[in-house]
């Protein structure tokens, strides 16, 4: 009894570290991309908003980013059909937070200070404490 | 690198609207969901049904405005300053839902609503985008 509720632990981490990875990939590509493209207020001044459209679907890393969201959707649908829906949500939602500071800072080169780390910190406990 | 505040007005509208399209559009497509009921595999034929429900058509329709102005907002804001300011949507659907809706809100998730608001309050005041320059532009500056 005790090995099966250890496998169903593991289990259940597995699909809420895969939930959050691909979230995490989804949400700094299309940050990527979108710092790439430049100001999309610009963009939309100068050609208007199909010329924004155009811009942004013709990014590879935003379709990349895009896909890995999807993968991160299925995988949330995947986990909710199998784990429960109370434990699932916000664990992905709250650790996305965390994931995506670190890698905002790792590949975005953002300047993650102590106020972005604490804001990220604070935001994934309220995000707990409200699905409570 | 160097960090900047790109906000202006217009902007903290744009990631006002974020916030709030986001947990209402999601709201509209379970209201309208438990309306079609489940969806079998094998007659996917109700999904379309399904968008002939106007909650659906609307939670479409706000996460269609929520997915371009999040993308706008990453065109002028750091991804670590778009997802903390814009999680205060929560905090908004669940207080509509209290004083609208008089559904309670327990101690736990008052504290939560708290700590969103403490780290919207936080990242506000700090600047928005990193600036980062690039190779051929501090060539430019050296010239000068």
């Amino acid at each position: 009894m005790n090995l099966l509720s250890f496998h169903h632990a593991w289990a259940d981490a597995a699909m809420i570290a895969a939930i959050v990875l691909f979230a995490t990939v989804g949400d700094v590509m299309i940050a990527s991309a979108m710092r790439a493209i430049g100001d999309l207020d610009d963009i939309k001044a100068h050609r208007g908003l199909l010329g924004a459209v155009l811009a942004v679907l013709g990014s590879p890393r935003f379709l990349i980013g895009v896909s890995f969201m999807a993968l991160s959707f299925f995988s949330l649908l995947f986990a909710l059909s199998h784990a429960d829906l109370s434990l699932v949500a916000p664990a992905s939602a709250s650790l996305t937070f965390v994931t995506n500071a670190i890698a905002a800072k790792l590949f975005l080169r953002e300047n993650v200070d102590h106020r972005r780390w604490i804001a990220a910190i604070l935001v994934c406990a309220g995000v707990v404490l409200m699905t409570l | 690198m160097k960090m900047k505040s790109t906000m202006t007005p217009r902007r903290w509208l744009v990631l006002g609207v974020v916030a709030i399209t986001a947990p209402l559009g999601d709201t509209l497509l379970s209201i309208g969901m438990t309306r079609v009921g489940p969806v079998s595999l094998h007659h996917l034929s109700s999904l379309i049904y399904a968008l002939k429900t106007p909650q659906i058509l609307l939670g479409i329709a706000l996460l269609i405005g929520f997915f371009s102005s999040y993308l706008a907002s990453l065109s002028w804001a750091d991804l670590t300053f778009v997802l903390p300011a814009t999680s205060i949507g929560n905090v908004i659907v669940a207080l509509l839902a209290h004083f609208w809706k008089h559904e309670h809100i327990s101690p736990m998730r008052w504290l939560g609503i708290l700590l969103i608001t403490a780290a919207v309050g936080f990242i506000a005041r700090g600047p928005s985008y990193t600036e980062t320059v690039r190779p051929h532009k501090e060539l430019k500056v050296e010239t000068q």
